[in-house]
């Protein structure tokens, strides 16, 4: 019982988390403006990480933690630099 | 044992002198003649003690094998051809150390000089005394290499240029077909051994490819010694310093030509078109060679030409091939080089003394300097062949051979005339360079005004020209010995031995050289004024100049055609290039795999995951998007592409390649940061381009669109087919079966890197250790468009300073760089057996260091924190390549990797490998490696600011940046 319940989670965090992924990718394309972009990109990177987790949990599989680990702990740097290259013109000054 | 250490010695101890010579101050003239000279002698030292095993007839050799299974072997031996050409270079090295010494000036970079001519004679021994053909094309080259060097040691000077340059593409084309000889002697025979080879001349002359390997063995020695129609290349030489005129002329470079005739004239000799070929190019290039001579007004431009005339009759001895003949040509080697090395000498005292070496400005010299006059002149009468000196000996040798050796041939009919006339020339030019030199009216209006040199300038002159005086007096007791000795070596033990002596009585040749004589003094007295009158080369040939057509034909092939082939077929512009890169790539694609490639009859099919699907959609409409933007929306395009990249680790996790996933992300994410430094300096878009919206342009972009559309489906087409075959056994299920039994460690992606393949990763980190510093040198001298070197609109006076707009940010980005470092370690410790390793670890660390970087600015940080990514790429490269050698101590081959389990107090057993020290060099180069990049763009807008403080950058500062 726990198991079906489980599985059934599992496929439906994985499925919103498509979805949410499909509409930060719609955000990406669209913008309008560049920081729209920036921010769709950030999102996306988060739903990646969870997306791992969560096929990582499915699987039982430790080796998705570590793809996790690095966005958690490094993802941010895409972000950082290009929002500070949109609020100061260069990313190292 | 001993000999073959001695062999070692006497190739190596050249080349470390060259070493250590180069490291000398540019000051010290003394310590690099001083260095020079005791290499010199060294050598002669350790060749005299090879002597009394190469007198005995025996060949002492030293091999190192190398490639045994392709015959390439660092074989070296020397014989008694071999022992006396030694002898030959070091003894006139010796003397040109000497001269150069007094010859140089005091602004002339000396111990480079130095270094050049003791690589240079390391080389011709090599060449010498090789005895694998492979390996002595390799020291032909380096001659070639080094005598282009050394004739352009004047390198401020156009004609040394030139003329070095000349030498350069004329030997080394030479040295190529020479490769080429001797590659097919070799599938030929069977093997690259000098012994084999020379033992083989009858399995060589008789196979049907015969012709073509002498046609490219003797453009090979041809080009190397002058012979007509390469001879051009030498007197352009002339440019060089004299003390390396006289030694290219003397022993080595041009005599490698004769060498190489004469040493396989066993193999390769003996047939009519070696006679056609080699002598009839010799006897060409005597009379030649001894006919422009004379017309020469330039001392070293006379000399120049006759040493190509007496480089013809060696070969033309060469080519006849008795036994008579190859120790005439032998002997005349020895003579030439004795008596051309003293004239050269001479001239260079002459223009060192008196400014000039134009003939017609030179005259009376004998009674301002009456000692180097009359070495000068008992010199040039050996030159000219006159008797008791040693030149007249081995001509004398050469009529006979002319006179009294028959083949019957036309050619073999017409010798003793071609020699006659060629050797009335070259007493008429020797006369000639005697007469205006030194006697005649006193000198008037010399650039300086001519008297004696130091002694120690004029002794190696002394001791040459005392020897053309002994040698011809008492020939049989001086180089009687040697000569028996080298020439058997070349032609067989059996051969009986000669006795060179000075009168042979009244017969053909004496009357010859009386002849000779005779009618050449006549000739120059009747004409002497013409010639100085006349222009610079015999009359109606002087407008033919064989360099003139060179470099008309170097133009045209390195210049003109080439502009036209690539105004007719090229492109300067990216968009054509990649267009068609990409056809290129379909068309090849198409016709490889248009017949075999079929889908496999049960493929084998995944389920689909619903929320991979989805996300591969995002991925998709990404890395469209970046495409569809990149040309106008650049940060857009970025963002795009960042959200492909993310998505394709996601795909490679999916696929469990945990490992490629990590590296991919960290890549990803260093990429990004990468590109958006470098965007900074692009040009801003134009907001509008008119031609944008004509037809043509849509035209095109639908033609581009379809291209792109073909390559794309054509690619997922071959991976989806590949992909759903069914797995056979491949090299991949090898490495999983050993990745921990041979390699420790259960990563085995990370084993393969570190240990299976860890020579290919050494490459990999080298490749990385190369990018990185080109980056770095080429972003020294950057000039960014002018458009974009202002500061950006976002940091005008008015916006908020960042330091108040990063505060926050900031802080975070500090507190995150320990973790990072730690998280770095995970990934380097755990990587022998989980995801992870060096590589990552690098990008993990380096991704920590750039964080700090954006978190504050290049100032702030470099006060507090200094990467010196140098010195991290070159510990991860010492550590890396040390790791390997270090197998070499426990007598395994480089690279291999030994793993183990040791005890630590508290910890218990831990794994550790060596593979993982290798780990370790590879971390620290990528570290360094990235940063050096990244801090090298990050640092341009502080140079560009500081550029742009001065109004008007000096161009002298702008280099020293």
């Amino acid at each position: 019982m726990s198991e079906t319940l489980l599985t059934a989670a599992f496929l439906y965090a994985q499925i919103t988390l498509g979805f949410a992924g499909c509409l930060a990718a719609l955000r990406v394309l669209r913008g309008p403006r560049a920081q729209d972009r920036v921010l769709g990109l950030d999102t996306l990177y988060v739903i990646a990480m969870l997306l791992f987790l969560v096929t990582g949990m499915r699987t039982g599989s430790l080796f998705f933690f570590e793809a996790a680990i690095v966005i958690g702990a490094l993802g941010f740097v895409t972000t950082v630099s290009m929002a500070k290259f949109l609020l100061r013109g260069e990313v190292i000054e | 044992m001993i000999e073959q250490n001695l062999i070692l010695i006497l190739v190596l101890l050249p080349f470390v002198g060259a070493i250590a010579a180069s490291t000398i101050s540019v000051n010290s003239r003394n310590a690099a003649a001083w260095l020079a000279a005791l290499v010199m002698l060294g050598g002669l030292a350790a060749l005299s003690a090879l002597h009394a095993q190469v007198a005995e007839g025996r060949v002492p050799r030293a091999v190192i094998n190398w490639i045994p299974a392709l015959h390439l072997n660092l074989s070296l031996r020397v014989d008694g051809f071999a022992w006396m050409f030694v002898g030959l270079v070091l003894g006139i090295g010796l003397l040109v150390v000497i001269y150069a010494r007094y010859y140089l000036s005091k602004t002339d970079p000396v111990p480079r000089f130095y270094a050049f001519l003791l690589a240079f004679t390391g080389s011709m021994i090599g060449l010498l005394v090789s005895g694998n053909i492979i390996l002595l094309v390799v020291f032909w080259e380096l001659t070639s290499l080094l005598s282009f060097l050394l004739i352009g040691y004047w390198y401020q000077n156009p004609a040394a240029r030139d003329g070095a340059r000349m030498a350069l593409i004329v030997t080394a084309l030479g040295g190529i077909c020479l490769l080429a000889a001797m590659l097919m002697i070799g599938q030929i025979i069977g093997g690259y051994d000098l012994d084999l080879v020379l033992a083989s001349g009858d399995l060589i002359r008789a196979h049907a490819t015969y012709p073509v390997v002498l046609g490219l063995f003797l453009i090979g020695a041809f080009t190397k010694s002058a012979q007509f129609p390469f001879h051009f290349w030498l007197p352009g030489a002339m440019a060089a310093p004299t003390p390396v005129s006289a030694f290219l002329h003397s022993a080595t470079m041009v005599k490698a030509g004769v060498f190489l005739l004469v040493r396989f004239s066993p193999a390769l000799g003996g047939t009519g078109a070696w006679f056609f070929a080699v002598t009839g190019t010799g006897m060409a290039t005597l009379v030649i060679g001894a006919l422009i001579a004379l017309f020469r007004h330039d001392l070293k431009g006379l000399l120049a030409y006759s040493t190509i005339s007496h480089l013809g009759l060696i070969t033309a001895l060469a080519g006849i091939g008795s036994n008579g003949a190859i120790v005439a040509a032998i002997f005349h080697i020895a003579n030439h080089a004795v008596f051309k090395a003293s004239l050269f000498m001479a001239a260079g005292i002459i223009d060192h003394e008196s400014g000039t070496r134009d003939m017609r400005r030179l005259s009376g010299l004998m009674r301002l300097m009456p000692y180097t006059g009359t070495l000068a002149i008992v010199a040039s009468a050996a030159m000219a062949g006159v008797p008791l000196l040693n030149g007249f000996l081995s001509k004398e040798m050469f009529f006979a051979e002319a006179v009294e050796w028959h083949n019957g041939t036309w050619l073999d009919n017409a010798l003793p005339y071609i020699a006659l006339v060629a050797s009335i020339f070259s007493v008429a030019y020797s006369l000639r360079f005697i007469m205006t030199v030194f006697f005649g009216p006193a000198p008037v209006d010399l650039p300086k005004t001519p008297h004696e040199p130091v002694p120690w300038m004029r002794r190696p002159v002394e001791l040459l020209v005392l020897t053309c005086l002994v040698v011809g007096i008492v020939p049989g007791l001086s180089l009687g010995p040697l000569l028996n000795m080298a020439a058997q070596s070349v032609l067989g033990p059996e051969t009986p031995w000669f006795s060179i002596a000075v009168w042979h009585g009244f017969n053909t040749p004496m009357i010859m050289s009386v002849l000779a004589m005779a009618l050449g003094a006549a000739l120059y007295f009747a004409f002497a004024m013409r010639i100085s009158d006349g222009p610079e080369g015999p009359p109606l040939l002087h407008r033919l100049r064989a360099q003139k057509m060179f470099e008309r034909s170097l133009l045209a092939l390195s210049w003109k055609w080439p502009r036209v082939l690539h105004r007719l077929a090229g492109t300067e512009r990216l968009q054509p290039q990649l267009r068609l890169i990409v056809l290129a790539a379909i068309a090849a694609g198409v016709a490889t795999l248009w017949a075999g490639m079929r889908l496999a009859p049960q493929p084998q099919l995944t389920a689909l995951d619903p929320a991979f699907a989805v996300m591969w959609a995002v991925g998709a409409l990404c890395g469209m998007g970046a495409a569809w933007m990149a040309k106008y929306h650049r940060f857009a395009a970025l963002v795009l592409l960042g959200g492909a990249g993310l998505i394709t680790c996601l795909t490679f996790a999916w696929f469990s390649a945990p490992d490629l996933a990590v590296t991919q992300l960290l890549v990803e994410i260093a990429t990004t940061v990468l590109l958006l430094l470098g965007l900074r300096w692009l040009p801003k878009r134009k907001e509008e381009i008119a031609d944008d919206r004509l037809a043509s342009a849509r035209l095109r972009r639908l033609r581009d669109l379809a291209i792109a559309l073909v390559m794309g489906l054509g690619m997922a087409g071959v991976a989806f087919v590949v992909m759903t075959r069914p797995t056979t056994s491949n090299i991949g299920d090898w490495f999983l079966r050993n990745a921990y039994h041979e390699g420790g460690g259960t990563n085995v992606v990370n084993v393969i890197l570190v240990d299976f393949r860890a020579f290919d990763t050494l490459g990999e980190i080298t490749v990385l250790a190369i990018v990185g510093l080109s980056v770095y040198a080429l972003l020294r001298r950057f000039r960014p468009a002018p458009e974009s070197a202002e500061s950006p609109i976002q940091q005008a006076t008015d916006a908020p300073r960042l330091k108040d707009a990063m505060f926050v940010p900031s802080v975070l980005m500090q507190w995150m760089f320990p973790v990072m470092i730690v998280l770095a370690a995970y990934f380097f410790f755990r990587g022998h057996d989980l995801p992870g390793g060096g590589f990552s670890a690098g990008v993990t660390l380096a991704i920590g260091l750039l964080v700090q970087y954006i978190a504050t600015n290049v100032r702030w940080i470099e006060a507090r924190l200094i990467v010196l990514p140098i010195r991290w790429m070159g510990a991860g490269l010492l550590i890396a390549g040390g790791t390997g050698m270090g197998a070499w101590l426990f007598g395994y081959p480089f690279l291999t990797a030994n793993a183990q389990y040791i005890t630590l107090p508290l910890i218990g057993p831990v794994p550790v490998a060596t593979a993982m020290v290798f780990d370790l060099g590879v971390f620290a180069l990528v570290v360094g490696a990235t940063v050096l990049m990244l801090i090298a763009i990050a640092h341009q807008s502080l140079r560009i600011a500081r550029i742009r403080a001065q109004d008007e950058p000096q161009p002298s500062e702008q280099a020293a940046e």
